[in-house]
């Protein structure tokens, strides 16, 4: 069974008031045609005249300075035109980063003096072609000054780290309430560096057409932000810089922003006054940006006999790097998910000798509910309850963190769908109980929360005289698609199909979107397309019963508009295109943005959609928002080998409504494998004498593969909520993925009687 | 990459010929090699493909046995009907190595000549001590990240793991390489690494690799390969083994049998202590999981690759166990 074809009692598209319509149908993807027919047009494939091309050179130190580049083997190579370091290149002003980690100084240069990580950017080539770039960056002399780098946070150089304030929370009394619970468990949960893979690299083509203008094509998934970043970069204003993104193929987090590379292509394309491109090679990727980082959790929990959470403690840390402040955020589920009385949890951060670490699907959330997931299951046993039994006894009334009641919480409602779909009733909770041949088979399962984030956008919907309809926005899509619920939205409202709607995203000409990020792009555009798109419709109306020309004019109180056509309700009805025709127009356009309603200046319109001030813009809402889903899972365990194979899946979701079950779907499925790669494969392995990346590759970062896959089981329970977003949906891109993890340790438990409390889970932990 | 002169060959000695410059390097499918080259380890001066010669493809499979011409793609000769029926476990070899894309351009010459996958050694730029590469210039992975190297056949200068699937089925089978100039029985081609890492196999400089011949053998017929990894697909194995298997007539008594180890030492390892402990031995799983022991003689680990030692004997345990229909 699948989303696409589960029975409508649990499809959230049921009972929402335009079900009937083209909202919340299982509508094909817009842009699937293109792409595979290959005729998506992505960044590095833009057709721009006379290009050269840039090739990056990274740092072979952990930590130390670069001493001096000889650039003049790498000057003399055929077809070169620059070779950049921190010597030679166009100085910017610090731009901060989407977290507030600004350059130090009063100026930026992307190419780094003083190392701090392995792997750093020191320098780029510039030629006619890409193997003579290629070629002439691997003629650059470096000498270094290395000195003792501090690679990884287990590292014992590395310390405690400091406390992240913002991150420390406490109620009730924590310690007496341990100290007093009759059933007590602790331990200790790690998770190594996961790296954002895209299959398209990060990578761009940078053209100025005048001194102060120019248009960049890069893969983003912030439009505006990124815009915002080269303005400040070159001092030019915001309206200078044009973003074009129309395509992404994939990001999980990772390219919402301008980085150092960014810089380095710009600046060569200004020094040399011609359009240069630059793709980031897979080995560097794994330092050009930064994914997960690395975490480590203890857990202290206390409670009833009867289950009942009495007490939580949390302790927490995560990698930063030396420059700058990323914080994984380790307390955020730990805090909202159950009914817990007395609670403490504070989290620091570790310097070392690594990139900054960035967002990579659902940051903080992912690590967080590994480790508390986990020790869930670890009460279970200690208590003899069954896990189930144990969440549902503590299924908080609201939410114990914000004190605000739930916007919804349908995850009693997922734990008996998804069960019974499981057959979980049937299980044996004894360790090793469950087996096939040599197979030891376990059951496992854990529960997964995204929280519901809002910012305001921005959307322009325009009728033609056809009778088709165009909606635009500096939105991106990036797979996940935007391009056709944003149809689907403008559809539902005026009227007409989804193939009379075409949609343009993706440049920075448009009108502003916020970040596709924290899973909130869906929620937030389709409120703002569904808001012009009613707009539109009303000026229509006006339109026809207003103007002098309108056939239409006085003939009702008000039009209807259906099927391209308008007209009133009783009364003969003429198509759009014959009211514009009559009217002397060929198109109508308007444009609405969802910031709250306030008088603001173009420049701070311009923050709120380039930063995340634009989340603070929106009114707080006495409730409290959130995803949630129950995953059920399956493995079998070689008993000689220690291999774990992933054999079932079935999840419950609570995503609210759901725009498009089959994209959701798709959604859904996506995080699931991904969450199979990170409990069992994925690891960035570090060389803990220079902090190098050993696994910076494809074939040596393992991610899942086809063969990993089992079949999976997705089931919407999920109905609309209109107190989290304005058309019902909740979260859903970043949801799944949280909870796998900790599903398959559990299981994986089950199976051998072994707990593995470090992340990924290999055949070396089990034999 | 370097920039390179490229040559397309159109006969054998042509080939051979242009290969004894100094720098000049044969393609084949390219998978290993371009790949090499882009990270800078291979820096050839010239490269001649080979891809073109002639009479270089064919499968033939008779009585005596199967001759794999050097060119063939490892996709076509692992779905080969007489391969599969008769020679198992090299199909099953090559069905499990890398993934169906690389294994649509990859050669059985090639794959025979595929390089370690050492981090250290496949990174010239962030580490140059490496004796595979430059002798004498020191060895990286010691005392380092060691999970994937060998524990088998190690010295001292090296410790890199061959990774290959295809010539552990070979070496067990006693398959012969076939070159321009001679024929070497598989067990002789590959050399461990001793105090000169980079000297991988004896072949010559010009020598080329023209085909595999398997020996037909009842052993061959019932032959399985068993390849352990945590990944299902795409990956390199932990450990493996190919095992061939005959029964006397009473159908529990082993007759002959062959073993040999993936995953675990510096060359294709034949297990003839584990053969010799089970020949004329009745089957059964004690026995062979006891015999298996001997398979890991003389392992050393090294810092993280400690666990392949025990995950070894039960790798060769249990593809005996399968060839000898124990579930
Ligand atoms: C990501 C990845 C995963 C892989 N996984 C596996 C795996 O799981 N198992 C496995 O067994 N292999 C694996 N491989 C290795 C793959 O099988 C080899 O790369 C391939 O077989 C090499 O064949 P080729 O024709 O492409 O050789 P090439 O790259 O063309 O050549 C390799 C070397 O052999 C030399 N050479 C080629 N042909 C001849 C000849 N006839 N005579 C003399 N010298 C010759 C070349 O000069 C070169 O030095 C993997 C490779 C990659 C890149
Ligand atoms: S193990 Fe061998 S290949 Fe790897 S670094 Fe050492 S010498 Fe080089």
């Amino acid at each position: 069974m699948s989303l696409t074809d589960s029975p409508a009692k649990y499809g959230s598209v049921a009972g929402s008031e335009t079900a009937s319509g083209p909202l919340g149908r299982a509508a094909l993807r817009g842009d699937g045609s293109l792409k595979v027919r290959g005729a998506a047009t992505y960044a590095l494939e833009q057709p721009v005249e006379g290009v050269l091309h840039c090739v990056l050179v990274q740092s072979t130190i952990g930590a130390g300075r670069v001493a001096a580049i000889d650039r003049s083997a790498a000057e003399a190579a055929p077809g070169v035109r620059l070779v950049l370091d921190a010597g030679n290149s166009l100085t910017l002003a610090p731009m901060p980063d989407f977290f507030g980690n600004t350059p130090p100084g009063d100026s930026y240069v992307p190419f780094a003096r003083e190392i701090s990580f392995n792997g750093e950017l020191i320098a780029a080539v510039v030629a006619d072609t890409l193997e003579q770039a290629r070629a002439a960056a691997a003629l650059l002399e470096v000498t270094y000054e290395e000195a003792r780098s501090v690679p990884t946070f287990s590292d014992p150089r590395a310390g405690e780290g400091r406390a992240v304030d913002a991150m420390t929370k406490e109620w009730g009394e924590p310690d007496a309430a341990f100290a007093e619970a009759p059933v007590r468990i602790e331990a200790t949960y790690e998770t190594p560096r996961e790296y954002n893979l895209p299959i398209e690299p990060h990578g761009l083509i940078v053209h100025f057409e005048a001194d102060d203008r120019l248009t960049i094509y890069e893969p983003t998934q912030w439009v505006d932000g990124t815009a915002r970043n080269y303005a400040g970069w070159f001092g030019l204003s915001f309206d200078a810089v044009r973003i074009v993104s129309p395509f992404i193929g994939g990001g999980f987090g990772s390219k919402a922003q301008g980085l150092p590379h960014s810089a380095a292509a710009a600046i060569a394309a200004k020094m040399l006054g011609r359009p240069v491109k630059l793709a980031v090679t897979r080995p560097q990727t794994f330092t050009a940006y930064g994914g997960r980082p690395a975490t480590r959790q203890t857990l202290r929990l206390g409670a009833a006999a009867d289950g009942r959470l009495l007490a939580l403690d949390h302790d927490a840390a995560s990698e930063t790097s030396v420059t700058g402040t990323f914080t994984e955020t380790l307390g955020i589920v730990t805090k909202m998910m159950y009914a817990v009385p007395n609670l403490s949890s504070r989290q620091n951060v570790v310097p070392v000798n690594t990139v900054l670490p960035g967002p990579f699907r659902a940051p903080g959330k992912n690590p967080s509910a590994f480790a508390f997931e986990c020790a869930v299951d670890e009460l279970a046993v200690e208590l003899g309850m069954d896990p189930v039994d144990l969440r549902r006894v503590n299924e908080p009334d609201h939410d114990f963190e914000t004190g605000k009641p739930w916007s919804s919480r349908r995850l009693l409602k997922c734990y008996d769908v998804a069960g019974e779909a499981f057959g979980w009733a049937g299980r044996n909770p004894a360790p090793r109980s469950m087996r096939e041949g040599r197979q030891l088979i376990g059951w496992g399962m854990a529960v997964g929360t995204h929280p519901v984030y809002a910012a305001p956008g921005e959307a322009t919907v325009r009728l033609l005289a056809n009778g088709s309809v165009e909606v635009s926005s500096s939105a991106i899509d990036m797979g996940t698609g935007t391009y056709t619920i944003l149809a689907q939205t403008a559809a539902d409202v005026l009227g007409v199909p989804v193939e009379k709607v075409t949609v343009r995203l993706g440049d920075s000409r448009l009108g502003r979107a916020p970040v596709a990020g924290g899973s909130q792009l869906a929620n937030l555009m389709t409120a703002a397309v569904h808001k012009t798109a009613l707009a539109a419709r009303d000026e229509l109306v006006t339109l026809g019963l207003t103007d002098p020309n309108s056939p239409l004019r006085d003939q009702a109180n008000t039009l209807t508009v259906a099927d391209g056509r308008i007209g009133a309700s009783r009364g003969g009805a003429i198509s759009v295109g014959e009211l514009l025709a009559a009217t002397g127009r060929d198109h109508l356009e308007v444009t609405r943005d969802t910031l709250p309603e306030a008088d603001r200046t173009p420049e701070e319109r311009q923050r709120m959609f380039s930063t995340l001030a634009g989340r603070g813009a929106l009114p707080d809402l006495p409730v409290s928002r959130h995803s949630f889903c129950a995953h059920f899972i399956e493995v079998r365990v070689d008993e000689d080998f220690g291999t774990i194979r992933v054999s079932r899946v079935v999840t419950a979701f609570d995503a609210g409504r759901l725009y498009n079950p089959k994209l959701a779907e798709s959604q859904f499925k996506g995080g699931i494998v991904m969450g199979i790669g990170m409990a069992l494969l994925e690891e960035g392995v570090t060389d803990p004498r220079n902090g190098r990346i050993l696994s910076s590759n494809l074939a040596d970062y393992r991610i899942a593969t086809n063969a990993d896959v089992p079949e999976i089981t997705t089931i919407s329970v999920g109905e609309p909520d209109y107190d989290a977003t304005p058309l019902g949906g909740k979260a859903v891109g970043e949801l799944s993925i949280v909870g796998v993890a900790p599903a398959i340790a559990n299981a994986v438990y089950h199976a051998t009687g072994r707990r593995v409390r470090s992340l990924p889970i290999k055949l070396d932990d089990l034999l | 990459m370097n920039d390179f002169d490229y040559l397309r060959a159109t006969a054998l000695d042509e080939a051979s010929t242009l290969a004894k410059t100094p720098g000049t390097m044969f393609l084949a499918g390219g998978t290993t090699l371009i790949d090499l080259a882009k990270c800078g380890v291979e820096r050839p001066g010239t490269l001649v493909d080979i891809t073109r010669l002639p009479d270089l493809s064919a499968v033939t499979v008779d009585e005596a046995g199967a001759t794999i011409g050097a060119l063939a793609t490892m996709s076509r000769v692992a779905v080969d009907a007489a391969v599969t029926e008769r020679y198992p476990a090299v199909s099953e070899a090559l069905l499990l190595a890398a993934s169906a894309q690389l294994r649509n351009m990859a050669t059985i010459g090639g794959n025979l000549m595929q390089r370690t996958r050492c981090a250290y050694f496949r990174d010239p730029a962030g580490y140059p001590a490496c004796n595979k590469r430059m002798p004498g210039s020191g060895c990286s992975a010691l005392e380092n990240v060691t999970r994937d190297h060998a524990i088998l056949g190690t010295s001292d200068q090296c410790i890199a793991l061959y990774p290959g699937d295809l010539s552990v089925a070979l070496t067990a089978l006693g398959a012969t390489v076939r070159t321009t100039s001679r024929e070497i029985p598989i067990a002789r081609f590959f050399v461990e690494p001793g105090d000169r890492p980079d000297r991988e196999t004896v072949l010559e400089r010009g020598e080329i690799v023209t085909a595999v011949h398997v020996p037909a053998s009842a052993a061959a017929a019932n032959s399985t390969y068993l390849k352990v990894r945590d990944r299902q697909s795409y990956e390199f194995a932990a450990a493996s083994a190919a095992v061939g298997l005959e029964l006397e007539e009473d159908g529990r008594t082993i007759r002959d049998i062959r073993v040999a180890l993936g995953g675990v030492a510096t060359v294709p390892w034949r297990a003839e202590a584990v053969e010799a402990a089970l020949r004329g031995r009745r089957l059964g799983e004690t026995t062979i999981r006891e015999a298996s022991r001997a398979a890991v003689e003389g392992a050393r680990s090294w810092y993280a690759n400690g666990y392949k030692i025990e995950l070894a004997c039960r790798v060769v345990a249990r593809a005996i166990m399968e060839v000898g229909g124990i579930k």
